[in-house]
Formats: C-alpha cells, structure tokens, sequence
C-alpha cells in the first residue's frame, strides 16, 4: 500500500500516538493506560493531558515495578481489559521478559484459544541522546523473535496514529515501540476516527525505479534524503512498520522492480529484522537480485556514552549512501 | 577512601570535607551541564550528601558499594577521584570508563565503586552477589547497596535481599528515601510508612535513621557492617532524606512546592547541622568551615580544568571491550559498511 498519497491534518509522531489513545480511551471504556509518571504525561509527554480528560481509573500510575505492569497487564487483559502499558525506555523490557515472553506471547496458545490478549505495550527505543548503554538501545528485534507477539515500529506520524490504534484494537498482544529521536517528526495524518494502518502491511514513502530501502524509524527519514540527493539511482523506500508479521510482499514487489535491496535498521546487526528482511528476499525473490543486499545497522556493539563513540557505532544518511553507491 | 573514626575530630572535619566537596561537584556538574558541556543526563544528589558520606566513612577500602543513576555522590564518598570523574561525564578519554559510560554508568572497582546504576533497582543483586563473594572465597569486605525509595518498587530489590538473608551474606542495604521517584510521591508508591518494616519479612535487622545526620547514618552503617563482618547476615537500613534539585536538570518540578524545598534546605540541611554540631563541640574553629569550601572549590575547579583539557576518545574505542576477546563481528560489519580499508564489495 502506498502512503505517498497521504492527507490529513499536520501532527508530529507524539501527538499521533497521543491522540489515538485519546480516541481509543473515548471509544472503548474497557481501554486504560498504566505506566510510570503516566498521570503527569508518561515519558516525553507522549500522554500528556490524558490524566486530565479520563481520570485515574483510566490512566493510572504504577511504582516502578515494570515486572508487575506486564504481568498485571497480561492478567487484566485475559480477564476482560486493554490495558496499555508504558514500560518507557525499552532497555527495560529487560526486567519484564518473563511475562512478556511465557505469558502474553503463550497464553491464548497453551490455552487452545480458551483467552484472548488485547495487551498493547509502549517501549521508547532508539539512541542520538549520548544516554549511554542502559537507555539507548533497540530491542525491536528481540521482541520480534517472539512467536505470540506482534511487533510495530512506526516511523511516521500518519503509520503511528493508525497502528496504535490497531494495536489498542487487536485481541492480540502487541508492543509499539517508539523512536525517540522522531517524536517531533511532522506528517499528514488523516482526521477520521475509524482511521487505522493494519498491523503486517508496510508503507512505499517514496516510489523509485532502481534500488529499494527498507528503512526503520528514524533511519527512514535518513534514507529519504539519501533518495532525494541521488542523481544517478532513483531510490523506493519502503518503511515495513510492522516488524512482526512482516510485510514481505511490498518489499519483494519493489525488489522485483529495482532488482537491488539496502536494509537499514538501528539495532544490532546480527539475527535481526535486517537478517529477516534479507532472508524473506532471498526465498522468494533470488533471481530478481542483481547485486548483494546491503545491511546498515549498529555493528554488534552496546551505545556508548561519549558523543564521538555514539556517532561512530549509529548508523547514518553517510552510510545508507554508501551502501547505495555499492549497489549502482 | 579510607574508614573514618567519627568519635576523631580530625576524621570529622575529614567527613564534612567529603560532604561540602560532594556538593560543590554537584554544583559545577550543574552549571557546566546548563551550559552544554556535558553530554546526557544528569541527576545530582545535592541534599542526599549525609547518606553517601555518613556510610561509606563506615566502609573498608575493600568494601563493594553499588549506586544509582544519581551515583556522584557515591563516587566521590567512596574515594573515587573528582577529576577522573569529572572527565568521564565529559565523555573524556581519560575517565573512569574512558567515556563510555558518563555520569549513569561510572564506576571505578579498584576503589570498591562496582557501578552507577541507571537501571532502577538493579544494583542491589550486585551488591548480593559481592557478598556472595565474599562469603565464598573468605574475603573481608562487604557488599553495600545505595537505592532508591522507588526502587524499593522492583522485584528484584527483594529477591536480592532474601536471598542474603536466607544465606547470610555480608551485605548491608541503604535505602535512600527521598519522598520522591522521578515525579511520583512516596505514597503513591508504598503503603507503608517505613520501608525498613520489610526487613521483617526477612528475619533481618531493619533500621530507620535520619538521613541528613551524617553521624547517624555512619552508626547504623558501622553496626550493620560489625554485624556483616561477624558472619550475622545483611541489614536494611532505611535513611530519611530529600534531594534539593528536581530528578533530572532540567525537571520543572511540577509535583511539589518551593516552601516544601525551602523547609529542608534552610531548618535540616545535612552539611550545616554538621558544621554546626562540630562548631559547637569545639571540633571546628571559626572560619574552618570556609577554609574547607575554598579548598574543595579549588579542588572541583581544577577537576573541571582537566576535565575540559582531556581529550575525547578515539572513535574505534567504541568497539574495544565488547568481550575480552576481538568481537569478530564487529570486524565483519565495520568491513561491510565500509568503515574499514578494503570495504569495497
Ligand atoms: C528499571 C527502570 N525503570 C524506570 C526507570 C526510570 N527512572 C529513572 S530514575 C527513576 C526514579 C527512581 O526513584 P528512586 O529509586 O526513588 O531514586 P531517586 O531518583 O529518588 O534518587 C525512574 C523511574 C529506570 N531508569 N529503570
């Protein structure tokens, strides 16, 4: 599906994610949001003013217990919620992996169906803040790796108003990770309330004839002047949002057209969503290759601390262009 | 740094050295982070000075302390050098960490500091696990954890904390209360009163003292350590406290009032109650205590001095100690994304 056609009112990502809660709050009285500091706006006043509009049986403040606000989340959501919860700085999925991993994903599972899961987790990912290594990383493809949840990494404004409203809707658990270098990103983001982007379909940003990007979250607007300052390549870019279910058949058709694929993504490079992009390709769409795929990500290492470490391990515009030029 | 005798007067002007020169780093951490010279986050400890001092003064050299993202304070309590850790919230090659950990991850093991914390509540197992060591190998030290009333939140705080109970292990628990977790209120949080009640639960020792009185905070400490040392098990100490500057710079403080702050700094500050109290017994002569603020400020500036002079690291450190061995595939990426010579595929 092709989102170059995009209209709507201007939002940035923040106000995006920020009024599909409000709307899905206002449809559905079974929805409540839970996190840290949530009844002061959550983290990076993604929430801010719900607390206000809803009151605390909806938007609720929880102790620093991350274990306990999954695992709680999982319980109401069996039993009749939709919780979203906000775990904040994704590195802190860590401590509540236990719920997430053998609860959420498994339950409706071992259960033979017997229970749903409408569970929406919130996670900020990403680095660019020198916040060093315990608040910098991106997990996605962790949590990806998961059978039982689904995955949704938006890069736009428009894709994170329409899945957070798909994820809030879903029976299935799902974690919406947020970049939070894009919270500020602006887009069109179309008005109506019964708007939403389907959780497994991905997003041409912008359609070109000769090398395909598939690019993540804030690495999509890097690709996209990269595809602007080509002269000698027209560059598609495709942002997958959905990271788990993948949409492997846009990426495959713009393959097929191009013949010539750059994956770029910001967590570590091994056994991730690059190798899984480049995988899906291979299968199905070998010999439309014309070259070897490309992959830009973090080379296996933890984020530093000090400005010049941090920007030597991200990936860049630099380095999509480069991998670019290594395929033209 | 070396265990203080707080009945000496001489390692008591020592402790109010520490304390004024923990919150004269906080201040210059403060302005040069204002002013954009130091990179991240900070959260400074300005108000919490008698809990770091009063406790690790209570500490052997070989005594393990784990902190928390408001770690500075610790730092410094623990001897770790001001100018080293100035230049590692530089980002500096010459910090502790090289600059790859800055203010929320520095650490120095040779002075018994296992590591700022920023992950809430994860310290504390690690102080566990020092104590463990100990216990196992026959060593002397303790393992003593700093953490936060809103870690007391975090499963794991407990599971550590039982689970040196359960096996007595030398480790002492010091729980800093200081009303508040990020923006969140002590109630909203906990529905007691005490903290220290929990100890209870665990068949061990848990102690309530006044954490903006240097002395009592080194007296349970001492007694916790004794207890430690004799093979008795860990303690919970719970220290009463308030941090003056919002949780991070920059936090606007929404949830509480200036009186509020005001009340603590003006009638409980930890350092003037000190200074007065030795004032008072005779320990410090007149014109003492600006004698000791013009050498700490002469220390914290020299400290910046070098801080600013260090270089930054090379950008390749960035890939060293990701294991003891080469990462290999650190080397098979560079090399792929053309960071290296001979990238060209
Ligand atoms: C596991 C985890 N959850 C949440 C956070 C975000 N966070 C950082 S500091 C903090 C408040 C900690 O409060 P407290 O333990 O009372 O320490 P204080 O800030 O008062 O010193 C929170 C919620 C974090 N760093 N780690």
């Amino acid at each position: 599906m092709s989102a170059l056609d995009a209209t709507g009112e201007q939002l940035s990502v923040r106000e995006a994610i920020r009024t599909a809660l409000r709307e899905e709050l206002a449809r559905d009285d079974t929805v409540f949001l839970m996190g840290q500091d949530e009844e002061d706006g959550g983290s990076f006043e993604v929430t801010a003013g719900l607390y206000e509009e809803f009151g605390r049986d909806r938007v609720r403040d929880t102790p620093i217990s991350e274990t306990a606000q999954i695992g709680s989340g999982v319980g109401a959501a069996a039993t009749g919620l939709r919780p979203v919860v906000n775990v904040s700085y994704s590195d802190f999925i860590a401590i509540c992996f236990e719920p997430l991993m053998n609860q959420a994903a498994k339950m409706q599972y071992m259960f033979a169906g017997a229970t749903e899961m409408p569970l929406t987790v919130r996670a900020i990912e990403g680095a660019g803040f020198n916040a060093a290594a315990q608040h910098s990383s991106t997990v996605h493809t962790l949590v990806s790796h998961l059978p039982g949840i689904k995955a949704v990494a938006p890069a736009t404004p428009r894709g994170s108003k329409g899945l957070m409203k798909t994820a809030v809707r879903s029976n299935d658990p799902v974690v919406f990770f947020e970049h939070k270098n894009i919270y500020e990103r602006t887009g069109p983001v179309p008005e109506d309330e019964d708007f939403t982007v389907p959780i497994g379909e991905a997003a041409v940003l912008r359609e070109g004839a000769d090398v395909t990007v598939v690019a993540t979250q804030q690495l999509v607007g890097e690709a996209l002047s990269v595809a602007e300052d080509r002269t000698d390549a027209d560059v598609e870019v495709i942002d997958p949002q959905s990271l788990s279910p993948l949409d492997t058949d846009t990426i495959a058709e713009s393959v097929r057209k191009t013949g010539r694929l750059v994956v770029a993504d910001e967590s570590p490079l091994s056994y991730g969503l690059h190798a899984e992009v480049a995988t899906r390709v291979v299968e199905n769409e070998f010999y439309s290759l014309d070259v070897p795929i490309q992959r830009v990500g973090v080379p296996d290492t933890p984020i530093p601390f000090s400005p010049p470490l941090e920007d030597e391990v991200l990936p860049t515009a630099e380095e999509i262009d480069l991998a670019v030029d290594r395929l033209v | 740094m070396a265990t203080l005798d707080m009945t000496d007067p001489s390692d008591q002007r020592q402790a109010l050295r520490r304390m004024l020169l923990i919150r004269e780093f906080e201040r210059a951490v403060r302005d040069n982070f204002a002013d954009g010279e130091i990179p991240g986050f900070v959260h400074l400890y300005i108000g919490q000075e008698a809990v770091a001092v009063g406790a690790c003064s209570a500490l052997a050299d070989d005594d393990y302390v784990t902190s928390t993202h408001r770690g500075h304070g610790h730092c410094l309590a623990k001897g770790m050098d001001e100018r080293t850790l100035m230049a590692e919230l530089y980002g500096r090659s010459d910090g502790y960490c090289s600059g790859k950990g800055g203010s929320m991850h520095a650490a120095d093991l040779d002075e018994g500091m296992l590591g700022a914390q920023p992950i809430v509540g994860a310290g504390v197992p690690l102080a566990t696990g020092a104590g463990l060591t100990a216990q196992l190998r026959d060593r002397d030290w303790v393992g003593l954890s700093f953490f936060g009333d809103g870690a007391f939140a975090e499963g794991q705080v407990h599971e550590s904390i039982n689970l040196a109970a359960t096996w007595d292990l030398p480790a002492i628990y010091v729980v800093e209360n200081n009303l508040y977790s990020e923006g969140m209120t002590y109630e909203k949080q906990h529905n007691v009163e005490d903290l220290a009640d929990s100890a209870a639960a665990y068949g061990i020792p848990g102690v309530v003292v006044d954490g903006m009185d240097v002395e009592a905070v080194y007296d349970a400490v001492a007694e916790a350590r004794e207890r430690a040392a004799r093979g008795d098990g860990p303690t919970l100490i719970e220290a009463k406290t308030y941090r003056y500057r919002g949780h991070y710079e920059g936090d606007p403080q929404p949830y509480r009032t200036q009186e509020e702050i005001d009340e603590w700094r003006e009638n409980r500050d930890a350092i003037d109650t000190f200074a007065t109290r030795l004032r008072e017994a005779g320990v410090l002569d007149e014109g003492e205590r600006e004698e000791l603020q013009s050498a700490v400020e002469a220390d914290v500036e020299a400290a910046v001095e070098y801080a600013r002079d260090a270089p930054f690291p090379d950008p390749e450190e960035a890939y060293d100690d990701v294991f003891v061995e080469p990462n290999p595939d650190v080397e098979y990426f560079r090399e792929r994304l053309g960071r290296t010579g001979g990238a060209d595929r």
